[in-house]
């Protein structure tokens, strides 16, 4: 069987997608998939959005290395892929004697770890950094390097530079087993056919030991663990700029109180194992963890200010590390599995590692003459100089017309973004690529017009408009609606 | 660069809108303008096809669209000018203002402004629902103006968390379209709606009412599948041996509506934790000299009557501040107290002119009193109005209009306040 593709790559998250990119530097033929309606929407799209500074993680362990050196490349990924991202600082908030010892500890890690600047501030001096913390607080840890990122835009710029750049995607297309020729894979088999391939990287995420096990490699498992999120009000933003964590504990980072990048605040997470790798629901007990949790480091924290609550799940896996291998069976495999956190911070630097890895498994990696790394994102009019707007709407008139009253995200975006390389085709890729019904009103004045608008750019009745593909449609046929 | 000016620039063309820039323009006020982020004016009356409109401005019962027909020819005649399909994205405290448009993005001046951008609804994130996030959970608004407005129906089987007058009125709305309500559940031991509305739009319907009951669970992935129904105790926590689950694909959310005031405080306009919206005096006037708030944005209305009647008078004042016609900033403003029962009133502060020579007081108690009550306005302990009323709910406000010899007997009191209590016989 000849292969179609020299790489094909499960799994469009942040993980995935930069490997993605990064392999399309070269003259290969490559493959995405996922078996979401859009890329980005597994873990990716439901964590705290942190930048590492990378203190945290055992020293001598891949997490630590790929935490720092992903932490690094932040600059140049996010300038080059328009990736919102703050290298804001963090703080870690010691309330008494006991977290106060865990900073020095911590500080020894991050040293050994080759984290930067690192610094132990007093109660005063943590206190200028940031005035909404408890008053009680001892003092913190301060990591300069640390920052704030939009996680699914780093999934959404990489595949799209990926797919400028010549690299296939397949959405909606659930990779169900593998064909093999003796001791070398060489096809994906998926609920639409089968793809041939010199090399497979499972970068599946949660369901990483599901594929591995297809894959004939079995030993290790994936055991979600939860973590539920409260979102709160712009508002809250104004009063509270830091990146805030508690003393860790052995098992979480603990709940912390951010800002996000797009100004609003996040609460969480809380960590509980669950067995279902699709549950995501927000549970009464969760969120209650996690706003008690949250007043321990905010107390002046006002619940009419929660907008929204999510879970998200960590593919917590059976080794406490990634695992980034090339097994010696089957062979044309690249494995990717427990990317759990710092995994975000650690991607960009997994995929140049995943690159070095094929190269010295004997994949020709011969550059790209007219690779173009630069990708723009949907304009975000929110942020533009009155100047700026006024020349996007002579362009193209659209970018008047304000179609969410809270974000300001105008009609010519909505459009925009159904036209790029990867084009939004839900409710929920929508509001991802453009911040539209994520603010307070949740889309309760968008949805109507957006319907009409999404239908008209994508070309479909506003019946089959969904929220995230599948069966999530907002409307029934109105003939249906006594049946 | 001097921008383009009106002497007053209403933001909202909904009733209080259309009503506020008509009176402004009987009062002398030359250019007023009227932008309105909609395709036409109205506010949310275009999506209220129901009657109960305009019973005690116009003397007959309307419709939405008719009584904002009636207002728009009106403003029309008084030569209000109209920017649609325009949104204001900033105000300041000086009164300039921000639109954005298809093809258009500009600045301009007022000499005043009046703030009506009426209110929105409270989503679910306010509400702190388990389960997952499906397609299939909207507010009860939206889903009124997808089925009245668009001609789309979001679902075949509802249950309806809240017993505001929307979310009761979509009751009947739904049900005439052929689809089935099968729960309606408030938190609350009673109907946080309209009484007309609970017997014309539930009752009639036989739609189950489950009052001191939440929705404490949404379930389904892709589209909302069921949802789980518990009663709850007398503080709001629900009784878990109580939970049942109900099957349906479709949750709306009439759970209250909050004045839409991020406008006003971009100007810095004080506001009101109790009502949600700006803080005005006795003119409508916020906090902020020359700008005005009138409509849904000041509190949230039950009848559109007391919207419009309200407006006009911030319409009037607006103009007569353009036109300097105005003392009310030479006197300290007294603050009214709240007394037993209320909940907040409107306006929340008074200007006591000598020239003054209306005051109209619109307040909301705080718990509902099924027998005679008296509300009575007092100054420094003295009653200087009293009114008689055969009960009091928070759902129904209450008006009480101060004569010029009563507003007189305020003068030089210290405090003010109001009561609300049952009537001694
Ligand atoms: C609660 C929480 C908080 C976190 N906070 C941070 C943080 O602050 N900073 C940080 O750096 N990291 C953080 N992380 C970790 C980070 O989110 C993850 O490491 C990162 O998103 C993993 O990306 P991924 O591409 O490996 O996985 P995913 O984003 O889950 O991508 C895997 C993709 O594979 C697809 N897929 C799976 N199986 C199949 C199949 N059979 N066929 C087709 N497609 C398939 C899925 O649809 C999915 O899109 C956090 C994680 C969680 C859960
Ligand atoms: C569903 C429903 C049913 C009702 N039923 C009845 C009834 O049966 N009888 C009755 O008497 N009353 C009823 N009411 C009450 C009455 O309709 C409202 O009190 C009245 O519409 C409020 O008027 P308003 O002008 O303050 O606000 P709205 O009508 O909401 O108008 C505000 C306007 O401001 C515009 N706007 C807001 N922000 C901006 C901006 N930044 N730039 C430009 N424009 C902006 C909006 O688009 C809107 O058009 C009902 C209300 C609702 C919501």
């Amino acid at each position: 069987m000849n292969a179609t593709y020299d790489v094909v790559i499960i799994g469009a998250g942040a993980v995935g997608s930069l490997i993605a990119r990064e392999l399309a530097r070269y003259q290969l033929s490559i493959l995405l998939i996922d078996k979401n309606s859009d890329v980005g929407e597994g873990t990716t799209k439901a964590n705290t959005a942190i930048v590492h500074a990378g203190y945290d993680a055992k020293p001598g362990s891949a997490k630590a290395r790929l935490n720092v050196a992903g932490n690094r490349m932040f600059e140049i990924l996010c300038g080059e892929l328009d990736i919102e991202f703050d290298r804001c600082g963090t703080l870690v908030a010691a309330m008494d004697a006991d977290d106060l010892r865990t900073l020095e500890a911590l500080r020894e890690r991050g040293i050994a770890n080759g984290v930067p600047g690192l610094e132990i501030l007093d109660a005063a001096a943590t206190l200028a950094h940031a005035p909404a913390l408890n008053p009680a607080v001892r003092g913190a840890l301060w990591a300069p390097t640390g920052g704030l990122v939009d996680p699914f835009q780093m999934a959404l710029g990489a595949a799209e530079n990926a797919v400028m750049n010549g690299v296939e995607l397949a959405l909606e297309t659930l990779v169900t087993g593998f064909e093999r020729q003796c001791k070398r894979l060489q096809g994906v088999v998926t609920d639409r056919g089968t793809f041939y391939t010199r090399w497979v990287i499972i970068a599946a995420g949660l369901w990483a030991d599901d594929l591995m096990r297809k894959a004939g490699l079995t030993g290790f498992n994936i055991r979600p663990r939860k973590g539920e999120y409260y979102v709160l009000d712009r508002r809250t933003a104004e009063v509270m700029r830091s990146v805030l964590f508690p003393c860790p504990t052995p098992v979480s980072k603990g709940i912390m109180v951010t800002r996000t990048i797009h100004d609003n605040v996040l609460l969480g997470p809380n960590a509980v194992h669950v067995d279902d790798k699709n549950d995501l629901d927000v549970t009464a007990e969760g969120v209650d963890e996690v706003w008690q949790g949250a007043l321990k480091l905010v107390p002046g924290l006002d619940r009419r200010d929660v907008i929204r609550s999510f879970a998200g799940l960590r593919a917590s896996g059976s080794t406490d590390d990634f695992v980034i291998s090339i097994p010696d069976e089957p062979q044309g495999l690249v494995v990717l599995a427990g990317i759990e956190s710092p995994g975000l911070t650690a991607a960009p630097a997994i995929a140049l590692q995943v690159c070095e890895m094929l190269r010295e498994a004997g994949l020709r990696l011969d550059e790209k003459p007219g690779f173009n790394p630069l990708r723009r994102a949907v304009p975000r009019l929110a942020q533009l100089s009155l100047a700026e707007r006024r020349v996007l709407i002579e362009q193209d008139p659209r970018y008047g017309h304000i179609v969410c009253r809270c974000e300001g995200v105008s009609e010519g975006q909505v459009a925009a973004a159904c036209h790029g390389p990867i084009p939004a085709r839900t409710y929920d890729g929508l509001k991802r690529r453009t911040r539209l019904g994520s603010g307070r009103c949740q889309g309760a004045f968008d949805l109507p017009l957006v319907i009409d608008i999404m239908a008209r750019e994508l070309g479909i009745s506003p019946l089959e408009f969904t929220a995230k593909g599948g069966a999530s449609r907002y409307l029934v046929n109105p003939e249906e609606a006594g049946g | 660069m001097s921008l383009p000016h009106w002497d007053v620039v209403v933001i909202g063309g909904g009733p209080a809108g259309m009503a506020a820039a008509s009176e402004a323009r009987a009062e002398g006020a030359e250019r007023v303008l009227v932008i309105e982020r909609n395709t036409e004016a109205g506010g949310i009356l275009p999506q209220c096809v129901h009657n109960g409109f305009g019973l005690r401005v116009f003397g007959s019962d309307l419709t939405g669209p008719e009584y904002a027909s009636r207002w728009l020819r009106r403003a029309e005649m008084a030569q209000v000018e109209f920017m649609l399909q325009s949104m204001v994205l900033e105000i300041n405290a000086d009164r300039r203002v921000l639109v954005s448009g298809a093809g258009k993005l500009h600045e301009l001046s007022a000499g005043a402004l009046v703030l009506a951008t009426g209110c929105r609804e409270r989503p679910r994130g306010a509400l702190n629902i388990a389960g997952s996030r499906p397609a299939g959970i909207l507010t009860a608004g939206t889903a009124q103006r997808l089925v009245n407005i668009e001609g789309y129906m979001p679902g075949k089987r509802y249950v309806i968390l809240g017993s505001g007058d929307i979310g009761m009125i979509m009751a009947r709305r739904l049900t005439l379209a052929g689809a089935q309500v099968l729960a309606m559940a408030e938190v609350l031991p009673y109907v946080s709606g309209l009484r007309r509305n609970l017997v014309q739009c539930v009752h009639d319907f036989d739609i189950p009412l489950h009052t001191s009951t939440t929705v404490t669970r949404t379930i389904g992935r892709e589209r909302l599948e069921a949802v789980e129904l518990c009663a709850v105790d007398q503080h709001w926590q629900p009784l878990c041996e109580t939970a049942r689950t109900i099957a349906c694909d479709t949750l709306l959310l009439s759970v209250g509506l909050l004045p839409e005031i991020e406008l006003a405080r971009m100007a810095h306009v004080g506001l009101d934790p109790l009502t949600g919206g700006a803080r005005v005096d006795e003119s409508l006037q916020t906090s902020v000299p020359g700008v005005f708030a009138a409509g849904n944005m000041v509190h949230v209305y039950d009848l559109v009557d007391a919207v419009t009647e309200s407006a006009l008078r911030a319409g009037r004042q607006a103009a007569r501040y353009v036109l300097g016609n105005r003392l009310t900033t030479a006197v300290t403003p007294q603050t009214i107290e709240l007394g037993v029962n209320i909940h907040h009133v409107v306006p929340q502060v008074l200007h006591l002119t000598p020239e003054l020579d209306e005051l109209v007081i619109e307040l909301r108690v705080r718990s509902p009193i099924e027998q005679p009550v008296r509300v009575e306005f007092l100054a420094d302990g003295e009653r200087v109005v009293s009114q008689r009323l055969r009960y009091a709910r928070p759902s129904e406000m209450i008006v009480l209009t101060l004569k010029p010899d009563e507003i007189a007997c305020l003068q030089r009191a210290e405090h003010l306040s109001v009561n609300c209590r049952p009537w001694e016989s």
